[in-house]
């Protein structure tokens, strides 16, 4: 087990260094000149290039990158350009908020999509099942800007005195965590169906059938624990996306979360806050596989002992 | 129930062809000029009537005729950008399957690490270094989506590429090409369908996504996605501005969705 969790560990800072070196490419061909976002256009030669001698632009591309790594490793993911602030500073600023939004939103999804996934799967084949999965696909086709904005006209018209945006009380997540968690509980309804039907069909199942167990204690005692792990896996992975801010959901209800503090950045071309809300959403999705991988590895021994491994 | 699972492909295809069609005939359909004042409200969006079905918008703009129109800059977008993330993820899943070792490894590890950048973000990004053209829009979309289909892709052909008949034809001495384009491409097929399909609505979704954040195909190319953006400003005067947008999407992504799911439930039976 030991010999798994390094091999993973590994492979995580691996792709971390993949990820990070992406990033600073795309950096690195913007034709925007960092000195003159910083001095503005009006500058004089000099200063920009004081400018560029001190942000070490004037360096090879490789030292660049190796120092960008260096300070990256030692939590210094550098100095915005527009907000004249440490980066690491700026995204820890914003956590919270986005950390409430997210784990609110994970909640109801894995709710809802255990709830219609169950039920789907009981009746399967059956109406219910069917206008299930319509019901579903629905909520999976409403882009999540476009659910936010109906949510807002319509609290707007029915609901007055309601927050309909910003990061105030508890009422002003509501709205938020209903974007975010109506189309993942459908897709997440979808994968759980999959799955339950497909250990359903298993011997142990039928075993447990043949001797007498209903249908209803062989799906939610011995089916359930196996079908449930595609679910972890995407869920894991998803809170790891919903945590690194989610743009579009922050930006129609002005939330004041990592989102739109990246999308702040986009529209400034502000490289260094850009590269690191880029870095911190990758690093949490690495973070975020590790811990499947080896939850997966701790539930199922063939994952640590087999041919994968 | 086989009846009913079909019906949900079909249900799927023909509002796909409504869409199709919207889009072919929209000088037609269309009751105004979409990107001119044709209402005297000028300056006030003004809300659904009988002469303006959907309302007008703050530009005396009539809604219906946008809509009509922004079914073209949807389905180009969809479709175009569909077609490039199918081709970059059925390229490097099909490569990382059949020849597997190396080639696998490093295609794999390179997906992996693509899989960790945040999509809209980096798609957000990319745009906005490109500056938002069609055709940037298409490469972006290409760029931060292939990942998904190539992981699939590579699952089936790894799984294909093991099966009796291709080993045999191997062993025939076909050249990799010929087993590629005979003998697994053709059985990787039906995946390669549901995918196209799934993605055309992941596309949709992204670029709208993109469009509402002020990112996508520049005005004054109606999209249903900045129709929504520009409504922003008039919510709880003018609710129709975006509603009728909304749904538009929501129709198009839908019926996809329905195509795709319903295609992949035939199959799996």
């Amino acid at each position: 087990m030991l010999a798994y969790i390094l091999r993973r560990l590994v492979f995580g800072a691996a792709v971390l260094v993949g990820t990070s070196i992406i990033t600073f490419v795309i950096a690195f061909v913007v034709p925007a000149d960092p000195a003159v976002t910083i001095a503005g256009a009006k500058a004089d030669p000099q200063t920009l290039a004081m400018i560029r001698t001190q942000l070490g632009l004037d360096q090879p591309v490789y030292i660049q990158y190796a120092r960008y790594l260096d300070r990256a490793l030692h939590g210094d993911l550098g100095r915005s350009y527009i907000m004249r602030d440490s980066v690491t500073k700026l995204i820890a600023e914003r956590f919270p908020a986005t950390a409430v939004l997210a784990l609110s939103a994970m909640v109801l999804s894995l709710a809802l999509g255990v709830v219609m996934g169950m039920v789907a799967a009981a009746y399967k084949d059956r109406a219910v099942d069917h206008s299930l999965l319509v019901v579903s696909l629905a909520l999976i086709s409403v882009p999540v800007f476009v659910l936010g904005t109906m949510l807002l006209i319509a609290g707007g018209l029915y609901l007055h005195s309601f927050p309909l945006g910003g990061f105030s009380d508890a009422r002003s997540l509501i709205f938020p965590t209903l974007t975010l968690a109506l189309g993942s509980g459908g897709y997440y309804s979808r994968i759980l169906h999959t799955s339950l039907a497909e250990v359903m069909g298993q011997d142990y199942i039928r075993t447990a059938l043949s001797k007498g167990l209903s249908r209803r204690a062989a799906m939610l005692r011995h089916a359930m624990p196996n079908a449930l792990l595609p679910l972890v896996t995407l869920a894991g992975l998803d809170l790891a996306g919903l945590l690194s801010g989610v743009v579009l959901t922050e930006t129609v209800f002005n939330w004041p979360g990592i989102g739109r503090l990246a999308f702040q950045a986009i529209f400034n071309l502000d490289i260094p806050l850009i590269m690191g809300t880029v870095l911190f959403s990758a690093f949490l999705i690495v973070i975020a596989n590790l811990l499947v991988d080896l939850l997966y590895a701790w539930l199922d021994p063939r994952i640590r002992l087999g041919d994968e491994a | 129930m086989r009846a009913r699972s079909g019906a949900m492909e079909l249900i799927g295809a023909l509002m796909v062809l409504s869409l199709v069609a919207i889009a072919a005939a929209a000088p037609m359909l269309a009751p105004h000029d979409p990107t001119r004042a044709v209402s005297p409200t000028y300056g006030e969006p003004a809300p659904p009537s009988r002469a303006f079905p959907f309302g007008t918008d703050e530009l005396g703009r009539d809604v219906l005729s946008r809509i009509i129109f922004g079914a073209r800059v949807s389905l180009i977008v969809g479709v175009a950008g569909m077609l490039m993330t199918m081709t970059i993820g059925v390229a490097i899943g099909l490569a990382a399957g059949f020849f597997r070792g190396a080639t696998d490894f490093v295609l794999m590890r390179f997906t992996d690490v693509m899989l960790t950048l945040p999509a809209l973000l980096l798609a957000m990004a990319l745009v906005a270094v490109l500056s938002p053209s069609l055709i940037n829009i298409l490469i972006v979309i290409g760029l931060v989506s292939w990942t998904q289909v190539a992981r699939v892709v590579r699952a089936e052909a790894l799984s294909v590429s093991q099966r009796d008949f291709v080993v045999a034809a191997r062993s025939l001495g076909a050249s990799p090409i010929r087993l590629i384009a005979r003998h697994l491409l053709p059985n990787v097929l039906p995946l390669i369908v549901v995918m196209a399909a799934l993605s055309t609505s992941g596309t949709l979704l992204l670029d709208a996504g993109l469009s509402f954040l002020g990112l996508g195909v520049p005005p004054p190319t109606p999209s249903w996605g900045r129709m929504i953006q520009e409504a922003e400003l008039y919510f709880r005067v003018a609710p129709w501005l975006a509603a009728f947008p909304g749904l538009a999407i929501f129709y198009a992504v839908l019926a996809f969705n329905l195509f795709g799911y319903g295609y992949l439930r035939r199959q799996r039976r």
